[in-house]
């Protein structure tokens, strides 16, 4: 027998279309932990709806969570059209699901709007440093020198989407690595309790147009250079709280959400405030320096309201509300009418 | 045109002409100009004559000239003239200008500060001592230049016999009551009056007289007709990114809305309005709303609609339910930002790539763009596709005498929605949902809305190839059946759109094809081809796209169609031509695209050239 989660589940309920992407591709791990995190918290999947651009990326949702809506829509508009459709129903809980083309050139500006609205939706990059669908071309994040053999030698500057994502006052930022599924899993189901956006970058190796050993986005290199700000854990609502015995004092921090949830993190780097924004912009500035791949939660503000919040929109589904609640009476015309300069 | 030539004979020998002539003001733009156009325009409305304004601005903050042409007419012909037969000069950088303006025997009535560089002998003028009465006022000196312009609106009011009450009640809507603003601007009119009646001597035949021809009636823009048309249509979800002409549409939404649309159970809003980045933005936002359930739109123009290309597309093949109204403005490009044209037809009609149709409405006035936009919220929700609303810059942002707006009676169309319920009963009764089946034969599917919890209620929604069912598909044959639907959903589902208005005269043999805001000078053109000409006609107003049996009726009964249209390639007359080839030689194209709003002495000119 399958295991069954709280709510009768089991991991099947929470698939998709078997997967045709690459054999070793990052992103099929990001999928495993996604429906991974959603069967452990017990997430019924018709609550969730999932979205996508254009895209090896984007293509993922159909490897998942088939019992719940989707769009895939255009290249890079996966924002916008994200947020037209969760403002219908607010008790849905959306996943984003980008890549470094889809987020870091066509579709950049929807990126910083949907950040800057604190727009409820776990918003994820699987970033590999490569255009995969159209066959191996630079992407804005893609690594000054990279190598590809159709296109000789990057000569740009990376983007960096943690940076970008705290330069328009994200309020929930984390990196982390396909390669690491224990922390993805984790950052996951803190993103999914999270009340805005979180962004969560995740380098996702390309196994086919950039994994060779010397690349930021393969998993050699990332294996070898990952250095995790802190172990991480999610602790639903419900549960409470236990610490590791024999762990000291300050080597522990816990976030709580606005729902009564709480991110623990372990082993604290004892310098590192997750909650200080230029902390992390300082942090991810250093990790370049030294060539090291951070991970881990680097930002987070739990109290920042969001969009539903800031539309002042009522909590049931407005995708639910009657016509009487929708159509303004005769007299209201009446007045209107009124109103206006007549003769 | 309704006037004869007037001649330039002394005043004694002319005979008076009232409630027919137009006043045109040349102003510099800033400096407020619009405040006094608008209570001349609302205070002749007001004295029961009927007036249209049209407000001719350049793209820009300020500085460069604009003008304002009010048309006064006792019989109701209220398109846009050529023919001035009162101009205001106010601007020293066009008094020449304006001058030439001046049809012969008319008025040139300007600031005292303006040199024109030679004067006119068949034109009777009048000095305004503008900056000297603006001073004397007591107006702050930074509320001079705004107020300067009240001068004028004395001035006339003297000259032509407008009632200065109607004039005051016009500043007090304006206003909205504030008193020290009222009394200001008001104190302003009041002087120049004196003055007026004090030092000028009526040497011209022009004056106004109270009629009765705009009783029930008011006066309104098409932007705001549309906003709150859509807020008593149950819009819910409103996406946009400012842009003239269509930005009043946006804001009128979001002044209204709060009042109109607070749920009576929670107060909460019952509705979104989100400024977005770009048009891209706006349009997929408004996809993605409409895609789960909300009655969804966004509202721009000519270059938005260019950026949205794309995602027309997808909501064409994904049926999504969407409208976008489109005030038109002149193009390509960035071209004459703030002028009208009707140049976006043949565009719209086959907008993004592969192959697409769309339906397009026609408003041609305010109160037939307030049901417009109701309806069509209902008809994309009925037919499951976008729907733009085409509004122009002439209807979108002048003012135009309409009716009081009718309140929508009938219920809310919300198309073949289905919610839990809906399915349980399906799955009792046996019956299979799938997303994109033509069960009904109308060529409209059933759908679901996220948030529909009901087993087997998701689906996946893609702007690639699928199936009845929604899953992906490159199969030609699967490519070809859901396509051939869709053009089956277009053809059957023209019943949910505005026939077109067919007005007949006996014995006509000629025919007219107009739509929107031409309506007015087709209107006028017609009248004097009878009158003058002795040539009856019959016209057929077009409200939508695709076209009624009706329109190939008309095609059929008349040997000649003039297709009268506000663009330089008579787009209309195109898409006539392709979907009726075996009638093309009937259509003939008369168009014009210089910004400005059709007159209807053009008009006529192409009527008479084909007759």
């Amino acid at each position: 027998m399958p295991a069954v989660n709280a709510i009768g589940l089991t991991k099947a309920d929470y698939k998709g279309a078997p997967s045709t992407l690459c054999q070793g591709c990052g992103h099929n791990s990001i999928l495993s932990q996604i429906i991974a995190a959603l069967f452990e918290m017990s997430v019924r999947p018709e609550d969730v709806a999932k979205f996508s651009g254009i895209g090896c990326s984007s293509k993922a949702p159909t490897y998942m969570l088939s019992r719940s809506f989707g769009f895939n829509g255009l290249h890079g508009r996966m924002p916008a059209l994200a947020t037209g459709a969760l403002i219908a129903d607010r008790t849905i809980k959306g996943i984003g699901m980008s890549g470094d083309g889809d987020t870091a050139s066509i579709g950049m500006g929807h990126f910083k709007h949907i950040i800057r609205r604190n727009m409820p939706l776990v918003y994820i990059v699987a970033n590999n440093g490569v255009y995969g669908l159209t066959k191996g071309q630079f992407s804005a994040t893609a690594d000054k020198g990279l190598r590809l053999k159709r296109q000789g030698e990057n000569p740009f500057m990376p983007i960096d989407i943690c940076m970008e994502a705290l330069a328009s006052n994200a309020t929930f930022v984390a990196r982390t690595f396909a390669g690491d599924p224990k922390q993805v899993k984790a950052l996951l189901k803190a993103a999914f309790h999270h009340k805005g956006l979180a962004v969560i970058d995740i380098i996702s190796p390309c196994v086919t147009f950039n994994n060779r050993p010397d690349s930021r986005y393969s998993y050699t290199w990332a294996k070898k250079h990952e250095i995790p700000l802190h172990q991480i854990d999610f602790v639903p609502p419900e549960k409470e709280i236990w610490l590791d015995k024999g762990m000291e004092p300050g080597e522990i921090r816990d976030i709580r959400l606005h729902d009564g949830s709480v991110v623990v993190l372990k082993q604290v780097d004892k310098d590192y405030d997750p909650t200080d924004r230029f902390g992390a912009i300082k942090a991810i500035e250093e990790s370049y320096k030294q060539n090291v791949l951070l991970t881990g939660l680097l930002y987070i503000d739990p109290e920042a309201p969001n969009l539903f919040e800031i539309l002042d929109l009522p909590e049931e589904p407005l995708n639910r509300l009657t016509e009487d609640r929708i159509k303004p009476g005769r007299e209201m015309l009446d007045q209107i009418n009124a109103e206006m300069f007549a003769a | 045109m309704s006037q004869p030539m007037p001649s330039s004979a002394p005043v004694a020998e002319r005979p008076a002409v009232v409630n027919d002539f137009s006043i045109t003001v040349g102003t510099i733009n800033g400096t407020g100009s619009q405040t006094s156009n608008l209570t001349l325009l609302r205070a002749l409305f007001k004295m029961g004559i009927p007036v249209s304004g049209k407000n001719l601005f350049p793209s820009n903050i300020q500085g460069l000239p604009t003008w304002y042409t009010i048309r006064i007419n006792k019989d109701g012909f209220l398109a846009r003239r050529d023919e001035h037969e009162i101009v205001v000069a106010m601007n020293p950088a066009t008094a020449d200008e304006d001058l030439a303006k001046v049809v012969p025997g008319g008025v040139y009535l300007y600031a005292d500060h303006l040199r024109p560089r030679e004067m006119r002998e068949d034109v009777v003028y009048y000095k305004m001592p503008v900056r000297k009465l603006a001073r004397e006022s007591g107006a702050p000196p930074k509320l001079r230049d705004y107020v300067a312009n009240m001068v004028y609106v004395g001035v006339l009011a003297w000259l032509l016999g407008i009632d200065l009450d109607a004039i005051h009640a016009a500043l007090a809507y304006h206003f909205h009551g504030k008193a020290s603003a009222v009394d200001l601007n008001y104190k302003v009119v009041q002087m120049a009056y004196d003055w007026a009646a004090e030092n000028l001597e009526k040497q011209d035949p022009y004056r106004v007289e109270p009629m009765d021809q705009t009783r029930g009636l008011m006066l309104t823009d098409g932007n705001t007709a549309i906003a709150l048309g859509s807020l008593f249509g149950g819009l819910q979800f409103l996406s946009w990114y400012p842009i003239t002409p269509a930005s009043s549409v946006a804001e009128t939404i979001n002044e209204y809305g709060p009042r109109l649309r607070r749920d009576p159970v929670t107060g909460h809003k019952t509705y979104a309005i989100i400024q977005a980045e770009d048009e891209l933005a706006a349009i997929n936002m408004a996809i993605g709303a409409g895609w789960a359930g909300l009655r969804a739109m966004t509202s721009t123009s000519g270059p938005g609609i260019s950026l949205m290309s794309e995602a027309v597309g997808l909501a064409y093949y994904a049926e999504v339910p969407v409208v976008v109204v489109n005030v038109q403005r002149v193009g390509p490009s960035t071209g004459l930002p703030t002028r009208t044209q009707q140049g976006d037809i043949t565009f719209t009609r086959f907008l993004s790539h592969g192959d697409t149709e769309h339906i397009m409405l026609f408003p041609a006035e305010p109160n037939e763009a307030f049901e417009f936009a109701w309806r069509a919220l209902d008809i994309a929700e009925r037919l499951q596709t976008i729907v733009f609303l085409m509004s122009d810059l002439d209807l979108g942002m002048n003012h135009w005498m309409t009716k009081p707006f009718q309140y929508p009676d009938q219920p809310l169309d919300r198309g073949k929605v289905l919610w839990e319920e809906d399915l349980k009963k399906w799955a009792e009764e046996g019956r299979r949902w799938c997303r994109y089946e033509d069960v009904d034969g109308d060529g409209i599917p059933y759908r679901t809305v996220m948030g529909n919890r009901y087993p087997g209620a998701a689906y996946f929604t893609r702007g690639t190839g699928h199936d009845e069912c929604a899953r992906y598909s490159e199969d030609p044959d699967v490519w070809v059946r859901m396509t051939m639907r869709l053009k089956k959903k277009y053809r059957e589902g023209r019943k949910y759109l505005p026939k077109p208005v067919v007005e007949t005269m006996d014995g006509a043999k000629l025919g007219i094809l107009a739509y929107g805001t031409t309506d007015p000078a087709v209107q006028e053109a017609r009248h004097f081809l009878l009158r003058d000409h002795g040539i009856p006609s019959d016209y057929l107003r077009l409200r939508a796209i695709p076209f009624h049996d009706e329109v190939k009726e008309f095609l059929e009964k008349h040997d000649k169609v003039v297709v009268v249209e506000a663009n330089r390639d008579g787009q209309v007359a195109q898409l006539l031509r392709m979907e009726y080839p075996e009638l093309a030689t009937r259509v003939i194209s008369h168009s014009r695209s210089d910004g400005l709003p059709l007159t209807a002495r053009f008009v006529l000119e192409g009527l008479l050239a084909h007759v």
